[in-house]
């Protein structure tokens, strides 16, 4: 199998985005790739989501430091390395604010369906993750811009991000409560009048007129939302884009990351990185063999029981390695890095520092 | 503990944690174990990616449920169903039940739920929690194991019912969250069972979301069940030359220095996990159940029955007095 390094696929993007699982390690990869873009002099901003506190603390965005404006972290790199904490709300007023006219941006902020929108509605979070992207990317400050991305429920969240927005405006029920009925078909229009009557006995009154209200408020806003999302998209697709898929040996992560590799294949989109975390290491390179038969020749001492758990160990690995093998040709990644099971969580740069290595080491 | 005892305490067991941790795993496993010991047992999966069904080696599970072991299998087995729920099918029923027509089943399916759901937070939540509520009613002799949506969002999901409650003053959704969040306060029907691995970043979330569990919903936490534990590794600081010499084997530098590696390996796991879990022990006053690494990285019905007999084991050197009906663990 042949595959680049991911310090060239780093060498050669400007936005890089980390996806998979939860719990996969992947805001730990994120900003790993950063400091290793850093290392290496480029001037990069890493944008987490809900770190664990050590690495918010490695990262500087302890209790305290924790902001959505990047900061600078100092270090012995060559380059620069930022960073900053995703805060969907911020991002998403600071949007409908440049969109919007004052008062209409007023009236949006303060309506209680837009509150509950941003806080709630599936698939925010990624859409403000890649709208920062956006933004950060446009910054003269960066030349590379690595994101990671919300455990999500479904990976397609993050691809489909962009259009959060557009596609929630787009909703029928949406036009039945800003278009007068008549322009619809009679049927559609009483069927949606009878379930906006059970919406509001079943939850009560005010949140139908604050979802009638938010929608009256947004109209005409559309547009440059949807435009945002087109370029959004776009971003996606360019060469120096890259999308890194994190996962772990487990079965379930691996199928999802197989899974997304096909969906950004369909969407003309390239899997530049494939990350596996936690590999179990082998001890040694070839057959077992020599340790087997030694153990079975003096089974119950102590050197059985060094063999044994060295055998172990072997079979675990290989058995790893070849479901492994499978998903690996089947993301067909541009490059793909094995990180062993480390010892312990980051809690500092150096830390960091070890991930980085194994992530762009050339072994 | 008689492991019996233990599923009869209560009729609801809410499997909860990180994502990756195993949830769906351990639920499978709970359930099998229920079982095994003569208690029929359901296993409900919200919002699911079909997890749970590759658990017993199923392609998918539907909306109704379906029989994954049989009874008697092994003699006085008693029968393990799963099924898997969503708010869309969960609306559906509900509308129907009002007397809603078909168009508006059509507007369900175009994916209404998500602007209502907007509108009312916490009302996908509702809707399948008042389902798993009328489940739990339904058959009080078997138990129910929720395994709950992943991504941390185990407590949002629990609290909704408090959180209609003070939104949504009147109507059917009131009653149908105070029913709810009885259920749930209610020690003799419900338990929160949080599911964690043996390493730092998760034990952390596990213990403020047990704290929050307790404090925010009222639940009573049943035991915590660490998932992944490997065996503690004794002599593994012994000298491989001298091991060796003792049997009068000649060993190479390499194979010595091969062996050193593996059995530090396993040591420093070990260490690792030892710290871990007991300051887990420190942090919690709740009993641990420890279930073993899986040996593959696959889960199906095999592994979830060798899971379910450490569970069992596990259960009956607990003492007698851990978790008995109507009684809060703290």
């Amino acid at each position: 199998m042949t595959s680049e390094h991911l310090g060239d696929v780093i060498a050669a993007s400007t936005v890089l985005i980390s996806a998979g699982s939860g719990g996969v390690g992947k805001t730990t990869t994120a900003a790993a790739i950063a400091l290793a873009g850093a290392r290496s002099g480029r001037r990069v901003v890493v944008v987490t989501i809900d770190p664990a506190r050590r690495l918010a603390d490695a990262l500087g965005l302890g209790p305290g430091g924790l902001t959505d404006e990047p900061q600078l972290i100092d270090g012995p790199w060559p380059g620069e390395l930022w960073a900053a904490m995703l805060d969907t709300q911020a991002t998403f007023d600071a949007l409908v604010t440049r969109h919007a006219t004052p008062e209409q941006a007023d009236r949006i902020l303060a309506n209680g369906f837009y509150r509950n929108m941003v806080s709630s509605l599936s698939g925010t979070q990624e859409y403000m993750a890649t709208e920062k992207l956006h933004q950060l990317h446009g910054d003269p400050r960066f030349d590379l811009v690595v994101v990671d991305t919300p455990p999500t429920r479904n990976a397609l969240d993050v691809i489909e991000a962009p259009h959060t927005l557009s596609r929630f405006l787009d909703h029928r029920l949406y036009r039945m409560l800003v278009t007068p009925s008549r322009r619809m078909g009679r049927a559609v229009g009483v069927a949606t009048a009878a379930f906006v009557r059970t919406v509001s006995k079943v939850a009560g009154g005010a949140v139908v007129d604050d979802a009638i209200e938010f929608f009256r408020a947004f109209e005409g806003l559309e547009d440059g939302f949807r435009q945002r999302a087109v370029e959004v998209a776009a971003l996606f697709r360019e060469e120096t884009t890259a999308f890194v898929l994190v996962t772990s040996p487990r079965r379930d992560t691996l199928e999802e990351a197989a899974w997304f590799a096909a969906q950004l294949r369909q969407r003309d989109m390239v899997v530049r990185g494939l990350v596996v975390n936690r590999v179990q290491p082998r001890p040694i390179d070839g057959p077992a063999d020599r340790f087997r038969t030694m153990s079975a020749q003096h089974r119950g001492t102590d050197l059985a029981f060094l063999c044994d758990t060295l055998v172990e160990q072997c079979v675990a690995a290989d058995h790893e390695r070849s479901q492994l093998d499978a998903t690996v040709a089947e993301v067909a990644a541009v490059s793909v890095t094995l990180v062993p099971i480390l010892g312990t969580d980051v809690h500092d740069i150096g830390g960091l520092e070890q991930i980085a290595r194994h992530l762009v080491g050339r072994a | 503990m008689d492991p019996a005892r233990f599923f009869a305490a209560s009729r609801l067991v809410i499997v909860a944690g990180k994502g990756g941790v195993g949830k769906t795993t351990v639920s499978a496993t709970l359930a099998r174990a229920a079982a095994r010991v003569g208690r029929a047992s359901l296993v409900v999966e919200v919002e699911g990616k079909n997890g749970l069904a590759a658990a017993f080696d199923r392609p998918d599970l539907g909306y109704d449920p379906s029989e994954m072991w049989s009874r008697g299998d092994p003699p006085g087995a008693a029968v393990v169903s799963a099924r898997a729920l969503t708010a869309d099918d969960a609306l559906l029923e509900y509308l129907a039940d009002h007397g809603l027509d078909r168009v508006s089943r059509r507007l369900v399916r175009s994916g209404a739920l998500e602007v209502v759901a907007t509108a009312a937070p916490g009302i996908e939540d509702i809707l399948l929690l008042g389902k798993v509520k009328q489940i739990e009613r339904a058959e009080p002799d078997r138990l129910v194991v929720l395994d709950t949506p992943a991504s941390g969002h185990a407590i949002t999901f629990l609290r909704s019912g408090r959180s209609l409650i003070d939104s949504v003053k009147v109507g059917p959704i009131q009653t149908q969250a105070a029913d709810v969040l009885e259920m749930l306060t209610d020690p003799a029907r419900t338990r929160v069972l949080l599911v964690t691995i043996p390493e730092e970043t998760p034990i952390n979330e596990l213990i403020e979301t047990a704290y929050k569990l307790e404090d925010e919903v009222g639940v009573a936490l049943g035991p915590i069940v660490v998932n992944g534990v490997v065996p503690d590794a004794p002599h593994t600081d012994l000298s491989p030359a001298e091991a060796a010499a003792a049997v009068g084997v000649d060993l190479s530098n390499d194979d010595a220095d091969a062996l050193v590696a593996a059995a530090t390996f396993r040591r420093e796991r070990a260490e690792l996990q030892r710290e871990q879990l007991a300051r887990l022990d420190a942090a919690l006053p709740l009993p641990q159940l420890h279930l073993p690494a899986a040996v593959a990285t696959e889960i199906g019905r095999s592994e979830v029955d060798r899971l379910a007999t450490a569970l069992l084991r596990g259960l009956e050197s607990l003492p007698d007095t851990v978790v008995t009906a109507g009684e809060s663990p703290s």
